[in-house]
């Protein structure tokens, strides 16, 4: 079992090009907005002297790789630079948005399975059925519909009509912050499900006509310990790589939700950044947002092995 | 109905007809009046081509057919229960500790998830209520059994890690694990390479005779038959053509049909002899024809054959034949 897992080490020195490729599209963002980067943050009013000050200041006036290292070097330090508009570092900045995003993911993702494992059970019980039918064409609305509008109808009928949930914000302790961020959360999880559920469904289906399944039926399994038993892990291999592709969606769809339900995570940083043109933060968040999604990556793959155990990341494939 | 032993059969299959349900009231017959018992620890084999529906008939007894399709009639009595209408609740309690089956592919049979040892011990868990440690103790010792070197190792190997033989003996050991009074076989060494067929074939047989486990073997090979079973039934076209002890049929067949599938495979006593085909095909299951399913390939055909349908009838004593010439084409011994 742990000897499968020693290709983790080798995964993660992987993900280092892929962490350096993300630090150049993070550092060249301030220089795709067109013109100088100083004088945007400064507005069309700003004298010349003022802009040329500022220029130095964000060391504009050196050459692009020289700007790249020093943006490394910065980084190596843990130093991400201030924030112009809170006037702070702007890595507490983040490291305070963190754990509001990661919990309305993690949170979106629990919600997502509560939701499609039993409904791609029930369907594939009886293949062609009526409740086939019906699970698999409901959910597609879920999935036609904008998020961020589900979002809004979420939070007039529930926080607004019956007020049942808060309106906005996150809460103080660990049961409000459930309570906060369920509409959010499970406007996400609405979202993507349709995706979970529909493969969850064919991949049940697969596990049902098995072999393995008869001779689980052979030993006397029926019912809840032949699904828990057999039907559940072997169906969710394949789901586990589309989740794991769906949680880096998830993380694109809280920076729209976050404004919706006035949460203060990433989401809400980065837009506010955004037109305030306060880059370094907006690098910041980028450059989170991507090591985030790279991190899931590897944990899929761990999952994935850890789930089948005929997966062996560490063998190479001769071809 | 005659019946194939003397003492009460351990599953008496009556007049079973399986089929494909097109609409109300009609059904694509797959499988059509099968009837044979098994006595108590008797080993029994249904052989047949592809498509004879001897697989099928295993399936309806194990409860395992395939969506779609149906039993039309007929009973499958095991003891006093019918196998056929059994709740699905009564089903698991005797599936394992009653009534087992053995699968004919080794590498897709097993959950390729779970260790082996545990699936083997799920049964025991279950039906002889063990605890998780004294299931896999019994769960070695069936591994054991079955003649797998280094079982405490073995148990806790995945189906990936094991060879076609030794995935087959894991499954032998897990139907057998709680001694079942009937253990349904469907080609259990098809898939197996020749040289590990004959020993797991052998240990199969063993085992089920150190348990007491009546067998009923699903084949389409005729050496592996005369090599296990004590009875047998010919199976073509979803029909019994002939009924009998296994030395008496490969004796003398009363059956066109016998004949020729004994003349088209090879026998090594004789390895002089040239092999001869049955020209033609099975007829489509969709469309039966109105006389012997037979008629269109058999060599002896006459006009009679093709018009009225035929019954599996007494010729002998405890033999039956579907044929109604019989006694114009071959010596009986009555």
């Amino acid at each position: 079992m742990l000897g499968r897992l020693k290709f983790v080490p080798m995964r993660i020195l992987q993900a280092v090009p892929v962490a350096f490729g993300v630090t150049v599209v993070v550092f060249l963002l301030v220089h795709l907005i067109p013109g100088n980067p100083a004088e945007s943050i400064l507005g069309a009013q700003a004298t010349p002297a003022r802009v040329a000050a500022l220029s130095k200041q964000m060391g504009l006036d050196e050459s692009l790789p020289q700007q790249y290292l020093h943006f490394l070097s910065n980084l190596a330090h843990g130093n991400l630079g201030q924030s112009y508009t809170y006037q702070t570092s702007v890595l507490s900045l983040v490291l305070q948005r963190v754990p509001v995003t990661l919990t309305l993911v993690l949170y979106s993702v629990v919600l997502m399975l509560i939701i499609s494992v039993p409904l791609s059970a029930w369907a594939a019980s009886r293949p062609g059925g009526a409740r086939d039918h019906a699970v698999r064409v409901v959910p597609l609305v879920g999935l036609g519909m904008p998020q961020f509008w589900v979002g809004v109808m979420l939070l007039l009928v529930f926080a607004v009509g019956f007020k049942w949930f808060p309106v906005g914000g996150y809460g103080q302790t660990f049961s409000q912050h459930l309570w906060y961020l369920f509409l959010p959360a499970l406007t996400l999880a609405i979202s993507v499900s349709p995706v979970i559920i529909r493969s969850l469904r064919s991949s049940m289906l697969n596990v049902l006509e098995s072999d393995y399944v008869a001779t689980a039926r052979s030993k006397g399994a029926g019912g809840w310990s032949l699904f828990s038993g057999h039907v559940l892990r072997n169906a969710v291999i394949p789901a586990v790589s589309i989740v794991g592709v769906n949680v880096g969606y998830l993380v694109g769809g809280t920076l729209v939700i976050e404004q919706v339900f006035a949460i203060p995570g990433l989401g809400s940083l980065l837009i506010g950044s955004i037109q305030a043109r306060d880059f370094p933060s907006v690098q910041a968040v980028a450059l989170f947002v991507a090591v985030f999604v790279v991190v899931v990556g590897v944990l899929t793959d761990i999952v994935y092995t850890l789930l089948d155990p005929r997966v062996d990341l560490t063998r190479r494939i001769e071809v | 109905m005659p019946t194939d032993t003397q003492l009460k059969p351990v599953l008496s299959v009556q007049h079973v007809s399986l089929g494909i349900r097109r609409s109300e009231g009609h059904w694509d017959p797959l499988v059509r009046d099968v009837s044979f018992d098994v006595g108590a620890g008797m080993r029994y084999g249904l052989v047949g081509e592809s498509g004879s529906g001897k697989s099928m008939t295993l399936k309806a007894i194990a409860g395992l057919l395939p969506r779609g399709v149906e039993v039309i009639e007929g009973q499958a009595w095991f003891g006093d229960e019918d196998l056929l209408t059994m709740s699905a609740g009564r089903r698991r309690q005797i599936m394992g500790p009653k009534l087992s089956m053995i699968f004919q592919e080794p590498m897709t049979a097993l959950n390729p998830t779970m260790r082996v040892g545990a699936q083997i011990a799920e049964g025991p868990r279950r039906h002889l209520g063990l605890s998780k440690k004294a299931a896999m103790d019994l769960a070695v010792e069936m591994i054991a059994r079955t003649g797998i070197p280094d079982p405490v190792r073995r148990a806790r190997a995945y189906p990936h890690e094991l060879s076609g033989g030794l995935r087959q003996r894991v499954m032998i050991a897990m139907a057998l694990s709680c001694q079942p009074a009937l253990v349904l076989c469907d080609e259990p060494t098809t898939a197996l390479d020749v040289t590990v067929q004959d020993q797991v074939l052998r240990l199969l047989t063993q085992l089920c005779e150190d348990m007491g486990s009546a067998l009923v073997f699903v084949t389409h090979d005729l050496a592996v038959i005369s090599q296990t079973c004590s009875r047998l039934s010919v199976m073509y076209a979803g029909q019994i053509m002939e009924q009998g002890s296994v030395r008496d049929v490969y004796r003398a067949p009363l059956h066109p049909y016998t004949e020729a599938l004994f003349e088209s495979a090879p026998d090594f006593d004789d390895p002089e002899r040239m092999l001869k085909p049955i020209p033609g095909l099975p007829p489509s299951l969709t469309h039966p024809l109105p006389g012997c399913a037979f008629a269109p390939r058999c060599r002896h055909v006459v006009e009679a054959c093709t018009t009225s349908a035929k019954q599996l009838a007494p010729v002998a004593d405890s033999r039956l034949t579907a044929c109604d010439r019989v006694h114009e084409i071959f010596e009986v011994n009555a």
